[in-house]
């Protein structure tokens, strides 16, 4: 039987919008997901530690507040510096198109705008983790 | 209303009717709910509307319980204040858009401070790294509230600022800024968001805990009361509950609720009614629901007036009018097909002034995008005077009354704030409530209901899951780069140099003192305004004292 996807979600910096991020932990949840939310305020170095001592296979982060050239990168050297390159990174946000493609050329593996659906976030995780498991497996 | 020999033919001559449109195929919409989950008839007649209670519930504008409009004659003696929420970048960026829009018509000003500022911390605080100038302006200290106020007399405008844990700090910059410019504080209109309980349901931009925050709260309502008579010491928020996504019914109780729960700390602490509840003020939000919309404010005002009388003794009619600003819904906003936002903001703008709205603000249609830009900035200000002057919908006072479906939607509104607020009561009232996550859950819940609905085409949203296109966003979009904060930081470096060191250590001091005791906190900050003191050094001061809010994480 399939293991339960684990995912960490995660608001960095002082932005407190946090709708998005408790519809999603409710969708991912409800979809048979291990859903882990930080909450509001955290620093890039909390959510990967948080993300590493809880093994997640994922790490989905919402940023509207414009900080996001700064929070994704920090968050990104964080996970390869202390052992988490194989968790995937992921999020959300107020995130302009130029921005997110700099992002994902830095190792976001995916950004999601607003409107999109919780149903394609939780179609693309389950492709996105069980690719990396098939990778692992070639090696 | 209707005698009882008439609504009995009423209801045959229904049923009649029923019967033939029961039979026409319906469209293809599944069900007819309002965007708060509520089920609406095909059709409204007398029969839905309480025939007895006309004074009672509907009366006249400016007399009690004022469900038609605040004034007497409303529009037609004053028209609503054109207030565009607003602030980016740098302070002289800011004023240069205060000074475009005022220049394009608009009538008061309204503040948005970025992240830091909101948070309390200043522009070279490590948290603040990439957050500087992005939501809104930055401001460290006073030399940046001269800045964004620039050629702007304070005698002469009013000015709204959302701000709410460090909102005596921002209030005692404007203050001091008034002061050179030689205006006296007894002439200065406006209004402080300071309504840090809405802070924990929803817009959480927290400090302290509650119990300080409130302390801080009405230390400036005492001292506003003695030295700024005509500044609004609170905008009881319903906006953010409601962009956090409750229902209109929650947004209308949860508000309500936090309005009842300062007066009692404003009472608890000594305060008399009178002197504080005619500068409580609100904010609601405009969704797209228009008519449930209309009906959310005529409550309100008939609900708040009937408390402030029967519940709270206050005496004076000043203190039983609910005086609103409005702002159209950030979260009704797509991202796909920009320019459909300008179509949403008229239509919400429209609803906030049929009822009866004492200022508006109107959103930008670029602004799920970035800060408004200049283009977006003005046609959201155009929005508002083409709603003034070419509708004809401000020329006599509250239209939609005696609606069939609006008198019916009103009187059901009230009714579901009237069960919050007896269930909120239950559970132990607003603060326990915050503190166990009650509204938090609610919103939550219901946040995830209306996302089910868009994903299930059980609501439609034009451009996101019907009539969609694959095009390009190609209008001009705001850029704010890390120049504001370069900026920011070597500009406080410099005040720290050049500024009294002395005066500001002694007066953060005092600040601590009074804080420890009971003194009046607002009088302390003042002082450290004046002398340059930062906004963090000022929130430092208090941090250890008060402590530190946290949120226990849910969804």
């Amino acid at each position: 039987m399939a293991e339960k996807i684990r995912v960490l979600l995660a608001k960095p910096g002082l932005d407190g919008h946090d709708r998005g991020i408790k519809v999603i932990a409710a969708a991912l949840r409800d979809a048979g997901m291990e859903v882990i939310y930080t909450g509001l305020r955290q620093t890039p170095t909390q959510i990967v530690d948080a993300a590493i001592q809880e093994d997640v296979d994922a790490v989905g982060v919402s940023i509207l507040s414009g900080a996001h050239m700064t929070l994704f990168p920090a968050i990104l050297d964080l996970l390869r510096e202390k052992g988490g390159d194989d968790i995937i990174l992921f999020g959300g946000g107020i995130i302009p198109d130029k921005d997110a493609a700099q992002l994902k050329e830095k190792g976001v593996a995916m950004l999601f705008m607003p409107g999109a659906s919780t149903v394609d976030i939780i179609e693309w995780l389950k492709g996105a983790v069980s690719g990396r498991s098939s990778n692992e497996k070639m090696i | 209303m209707f005698d009882k020999s008439f609504l009995e033919e009423y209801k045959k001559q229904r049923a009649i009717w029923e019967d033939t449109a029961k039979k026409i195929p319906q469209n293809s919409r599944p069900r007819f709910i309002t965007i708060s989950g509520d089920e609406v008839e095909m059709l409204y007649g007398p029969d839905a509307v309480d025939q007895n209670n006309f004074m009672d519930k509907i009366g006249y504008p400016g007399q009690f319980p004022y469900t038609r409009g605040v004034h007497h004659n409303m529009y037609r003696g004053r028209l609503w204040t054109m207030r565009q929420f607003s602030g980016m970048g740098t302070p002289r960026q800011t004023n240069q858009r205060y000074h475009y829009l005022l220049n394009a018509g608009q009538t008061g000003l309204s503040v948005a401070f970025d992240l830091p500022t909101l948070m309390g911390y200043d522009s070279d605080h490590e948290r603040s790294l990439g957050e500087v100038g992005k939501c809104g302006v930055a401001v460290d200290t006073l030399a940046d509230m001269e800045t964004i106020f620039d050629g702007i007399d304070l005698g002469k405008i009013s000015t709204s600022m959302t701000i709410n844990a460090p909102a005596s700090i921002l209030l005692a910059m404007y203050i001091a800024v008034a002061e050179k410019q030689g205006v006296s504080t007894e002439k200065l209109t406006g209004t402080l968001q300071n309504d840090i309980l809405k802070e924990y349901i929803a817009q959480k931009e927290w400090i302290y805990p509650p119990l300080p925050s409130i302390r801080l709260i009405t230390d400036m309502m005492a001292f506003c009361a003695d030295k700024v008579p005509k500044w609004n010491t609170i905008s009881i928020s319903g906006y953010h509950i409601r962009e956090a996504g409750a229902t209109a019914a929650q947004e209308l109780a949860f508000t309500l609720s936090d309005g009842f729960q300062y007066v009692e700390s404003a009472i608890a602490a000594g305060l008399d009614v009178d002197q504080f509840a005619p500068r409580l003020s609100f904010f609601f939000n405009a969704h797209q629901e228009f008519f449930e919309e209309i009906a959310k404010y005529r409550a309100a005002r008939r609900i708040w007036a009937k408390r402030m009388r029967y519940k709270y003794g206050a005496k004076q009619e000043k203190s039983w009018l609910l005086r609103f600003h409005t702002q159209t819904a950030g979260c009704s906003l797509t991202a796909q097909q920009p320019e459909n936002n300008l179509m949403r903001t008229a239509f919400e703008g429209l609803s906030a002034v049929l009822g009866g709205t004492q200022s508006l603000h109107t959103n930008s249609m670029d602004e799920t995008l970035a800060l408004p830009s200049d283009k977006a900035a003005l046609l959201a200000l155009r929005t508002q005077q083409i709603i003034m002057h070419e509708t004809g919908v401000a020329n006599t006072i509250d239209p939609l009354a005696g609606s069939y479906y609006v008198e019916h939607l009103t009187d059901k509104i009230e009714a579901e704030a009237e069960a919050y607020f007896e269930d909120i009561e239950r559970r132990g009232g607003v603060l326990k409530c915050i503190e166990e996550g009650y509204f938090q859950r609610e919103i939550a819940k219901s946040a995830y209901r209306y996302q089910k609905e868009i994903e299930r085409d059980e609501r439609i949203t034009v451009g996101l899951n019907r009539y969609v296109m694959e095009e390009k966003i190609d209008i001009p979009v705001l850029e704010i780069d890390e120049t504001v904060a370069e900026g920011q930081v070597a500009g406080l470096s410099k005040i720290k140099e050049t500024r009294d060191n002395d005066k500001v250590k002694r007066t953060l001091e005092e600040l601590a003192l009074a804080a420890k005791g009971d003194g009046n906190t607002m009088k302390a900050i003042l002082e450290c305004v004046r002398v340059y003191a930062s906004e963090g050094e000022i929130v430092d001061t208090l941090r250890p004292i008060f402590g530190e809010y946290q949120e226990p994480p849910m969804f």
